[in-house]
């Protein structure tokens, strides 16, 4: 019988630009750790093991196999999912898809990255076609940049709107400890510092990250009891459309697969007015543009409007619809775990376990994923049982 | 952070005990791949001819630069080969500043350079290429641009130099 | 866990080298095939699992390449890396959670566009172990002498094996090599690595497969021929070679026990009446027939000698040839799955067992020297 499950217990590393203490496994079972203890569990107790990260970034094939020590997988079954910078929150879609079908009651969900260990460009650039792409690519900042280019051309966005976005996510990260970048920044000191791709500035991007992050989702019947508020499972939605980046519709800069993926996410879960019923987002934003755009794209408000919301303060916390108070992803990016991030952040936040960043009130939350070809994944938590 | 600091920083992590593996050149990796019926006739029209084909889906007309044997959308294979270009529209556009490692050489990629999404005349994608910066502030969405072959071409996307901007 | 099916199976022919297509090329016709086989039309599929490998590919977030070859444009689509028989569990489990009813599941590598030693290298750990050289028919070796060496296994009962599967390949019209091989030519090729000669070895291969697995209301609504999912389980052992017994398959045995659990099967060798398991290697049909249950510890060359493993006998295990006459690397274990379809709808053509096929066993396998297990258990109702 299929049915619902949900986040019962998070764990973290604090992110760091490199790790050099902790080896590949080392911060993995960090996170592993953490988060047994969190749900005051031991290894014992996991069914399942699903772990992901981008395979380049550390040069190892087989990471499920290789990962035992750290993961905990030894004599479970375990399995590897990757989707590039999608891969967090693909891993979260399938820790819930595990356990929802029955397969599972409990199963653990890991994703890291060990950004230090390579040129994080360079390993981007091997996601992309080597025949049509490659030759010119320039990893996801050349990506990204075009989007902004065209969304500023249509819409006559201005670099201070989207520094206004990263002085948010920044400022926001102060209060996060697991946080990699935990120091604010201004306007002027985003529009200064050096550019890396027309319009994108270093402090527009996000940084490179070592971490780790794990969550267990638990089957009905045993979430209850696993932890005084679980974060439930509401719905998912994944479109992972072109295999070339230059299919990609690039007018307006707007996210296609984000627009898909909310509007599928949005029917299943009976969201008809997102900016009022959600309470908090997660929004995997790897550079403050998105931070624009992308609210439109999720439906928040109108086309061209995302500045507006962002300079009202809508999106800050204390605002009506915070996004990011983790810090987003402008301040922390490993990336094969930052989209397990977002789900474990917002999980904290409908366990009210989220500190000092913690959103008052909680009853519906969203977490993104975004990676690879221009993709989104979405997932909808919830306080209560999902009907 | 500079050389100089780079490896004072290792310094000091070694003495802490800490060490590191470098892995460069026994990490590589040489790879065959193979390009595809399309994507051959693609290649070779750039080689042979200095033309660009694309293909036309039966099914909502839209036409694939460069071809490929699936429409995504229509999940149906396509046939029709269309002759695209050889002028381009820029359809957004990026100057890459920072470098990177090349996957490709495993070397620094020499920058700044410009990055452009070309829509080919006749094609509903776009083409990925290079366009000259020695002057940035002519470069807007929305304008022409005709690719530079080289005289020497190998079947590759490298055939054509860059696009350059058509100053009428 | 509810009932769902195989509905659907489809494969290309397996070669040395498919050098006019790339990888989306070469993986739509096993999906069109998959889809004729079921009898639906891609807007029947509700969501995918494209399986590949980033080494292999050379590009990693290898799924991007095949997405729009799989259906994926404006579906929910995932992944898993690892093989072909895995991504057949995730696409299992989607098709029971309550979201979807049809998953496509695809699996397939170009094994031919890369030195295979330098990828399966990249397997070994990068601190202690990468820099020897080991690569998987290194691995694989040290397994092999391991496993002989504890259970006085000859080369000779491994040479058996090798030639069984390669004359089955015979009759599969989708396997790479087509060889009739004695004993003799197997004993008698070239040594590649102690104890493993050239046709102990399984090829490298280009090769895609893809299934189409339904819930029981779209089996019901679809499936014309259905192979229903009985059992499915895998396990991983542990990963540094020395940290393992690897003359044992501790992890297969787990993952076999808990299949056959799910499946109510408790006499193995009784009840399963034909199997695909994963022999890269030709040591490996031993020890995992071994694993499997169908014999002792110890007896797996035995029994192959026996002719019970072979198409007419009692047990036959691998009548498509398995992997060692044809090995497109990550579509290795969902091959195997198809396979077993076959046999259940009585569809394997000159590969059909001389028995009644009532249930199935297929196994896929992941990492070095057999560290993780996949077993699936279909039958016909």
């Amino acid at each position: 019988m299929a049915r619902r499950s949900a986040i019962v217990a998070t764990g973290q590393t604090h992110h760091r630009s490199i790790r050099r203490d902790v080896n590949g496994q080392e911060i993995i079972n960090e996170a592993v750790t953490r988060c047994l203890e969190d749900g005051d569990l031991t290894i014992n107790d996991i069914d399942a093991v699903v772990i992901g990260n981008m395979d380049h970034f550390e040069g190892i094939n087989y990471v499920d196999c290789w990962s035992v020590d750290g993961c905990g997988g030894f004599m479970k079954p375990t399995i590897k999912l990757t989707t590039g910078g999608t891969t967090g929150s693909t891993l979260a879609i399938a820790g819930h898809h595990l356990v929802a079908s029955g397969a599972f009651e409990k199963v653990l969900v890991i994703g890291w990255e060990k950004n230090s260990e390579s040129d994080t460009t360079g390993a981007i650039n091997t996601a992309f076609c080597p025949i049509w792409d490659r030759p010119f690519f320039a990893g996801a900042i050349a990506g990204l940049s075009v989007t902004a280019q065209s969304y500023a051309d249509r819409f006559g966005a201005t670099p201070k709107d989207a520094a206004r976005v990263a002085v948010r996510d920044r400022r926001h990260a102060c209060l996060n400890p697991y946080a990699h970048l935990r120091k604010e920044v201004t306007i002027e000191e985003v529009l200064a510092s050096p550019m890396l791709a027309d319009p994108v500035c270093l402090l527009d991007m996000c940084p490179r990250t070592d971490g780790a992050c794990a969550v267990v989702y638990a089957a009905e019947g045993l979430a209850e009891k696993m932890c005084p508020q679980p974060a439930w499972v509401h719905g998912v939605a994944s479109r992972h459309m072109f295999s070339y980046v230059s299919d990609a519709d690039f007018a307006g800069g707007s996210l296609f697969s984000m627009e898909r993926a909310a509007q599928e996410l949005y029917k299943k879960t009976g969201i008809k007015e997102p900016l009022k019923e959600i309470d908090v987002i997660e929004m995997y934003q790897p550079f403050s543009w998105a931070g624009l755009i992308w609210t439109e794209d999720m439906g928040l408000c109108k086309k061209g409007e995302g500045p507006k919301l962002v300079w009202d303060g809508v999106t800050d916390l204390g605002g009506e619809l915070p996004i990011n108070p983790s810090g987003g992803v402008v301040s922390t990016n490993c990336i094969g775990a930052t989209g397990l991030i977002r789900a474990a952040e917002v999980a904290l936040q409908i366990q009210g376990k989220a500190g000092e960043r913690q959103v008052p009130d909680v009853n519906l939350a969203i977490a993104t994923g975004f990676g690879g070809c221009l993709w989104t994944d979405m997932l909808a938590y919830g306080k209560n049982k999902p009907e | 952070m500079s050389p100089e600091e780079k490896s004072s920083k290792e310094q000091e992590l070694q003495k802490e005990g800490l060490l590191t593996i470098h892995s460069a050149k026994e990490a590589e990796q040489p790879f065959l791949y193979s390009v595809g019926r399309y994507g051959s006739r693609f290649l070779e029209e750039m080689q042979k001819n200095k033309r660009f084909v694309g293909v036309r889906c039966p099914k909502c007309g839209k036409v694939y630069v460069p071809p490929r044997e699936v429409c995504g959308p229509c999940f149906v294979k396509m046939e029709e080969e269309v002759e695209v270009g050889p002028r381009a529209t820029l359809d957004t556009f990026t100057i890459i500043r920072f470098p990177y490692i090349d996957p490709e050489t495993g070397d620094l990629r020499p920058v700044p350079f410009g990055y452009g999404f070309f829509k080919i005349d006749g094609s509903d994608t776009l083409f990925q290429h290079y366009f000259p910066i020695d002057d940035e502030s002519k470069i807007k969405i929305g304008l022409k641009f005709e690719p530079i072959w080289r005289e020497e071409r190998t079947g590759s996307v490298r055939d054509i130099e860059q696009f350059v901007l058509v100053e009428e | 866990m509810d009932k769902a099916a195989i509905i659907g199976i489809g494969m290309t022919k397996a070669a040395g080298r498919v050098k006019e297509a790339n990888y989306a090329e070469l993986v739509y016709p096993a999906v069109v095939a998959a889809l004729e086989d079921a009898g639906i039309t891609i807007e029947d599929i509700d969501n995918i699992v494209t399986t590949s490998n980033d080494f292999w590919d050379g590009r990693t977030i290898s799924s991007m390449a095949t997405g729009d070859v799989s259906g994926g444009y404006d579906r929910n689509v995932s992944c898993v890396e690892g093989d072909g028989a895995f991504g057949a569990f995730y696409g299992w489990c989607r098709a029971l959670s309550g979201h979807y009813g049809t998953t496509l599941v695809t699996a397939y590598t170009k094994g031919s566009e890369s030195v295979s030693p330098y990828i399966t290298n990249a397997a070994f750990d990068p601190i202690y172990v990468r820099s020897l050289g080991l690569d998987m028919v290194s691995g694989c070796a040290l397994q092999a002498r391991r496993y002989m060496n504890r259970y006085n296994v000859s080369e000779e009962q491994c040479a058996v094996v090798s030639s069984k599967n390669h004359r089955n390949a015979l009759n599969n019209p989708n396997a790479h090599l087509q060889l009739d091989l004695s004993v003799e030519d197997v004993m008698g090729s070239r040594m590649i690595c102690e104890p493993m000669k050239l046709y102990d070895c399984s090829p490298v291969s280009d090769g895609a497969v893809a299934v189409v697995i339904a819930n029981e209301e779209k089996t019901k609504k679809f499936g014309k021929k259905p192979a229903w999912i009985k059992g499915v389980s895998f396990c991983m052992d542990n990963y540094l070679l020395g940290d393992r017994d690897l003359a044992e398959c501790a992890a297969l045995e787990k993952a076999a026990k808990q299949a056959y659990a799910a499946a109510g099967i408790s006499n193995p060798r009784k009840e399963i009446d034909v199997a695909e398991v994963y022999d890269a290697f030709s040591y490996q049909e031993l020890m995992w027939t071994e694993g499997l249950g169908f014999c002792e510890k110890g007896e797996g060359g035995k029994l192959a000698e026996s002719g019970a493993t072979g198409k007419a006998g009692d047990m036959p295990v691998n009548p498509s040839g398995g992997l060692l006459p044809s090995h497109p690397v990550i579509a290795g274990g969902l091959i195997r799955i198809a396979e077993a379809v076959r046999q259940i709808r009585g569809e394997a053509g000159d590969m059909q067992v001389d028995k009644d096929v009532g249930t199935a066993l297929a196994h896929g396998v992941n990492g070095v020297a057999g560290q993780s297990h996949c077993v699936w258990i279909l039958g016909k109702e």
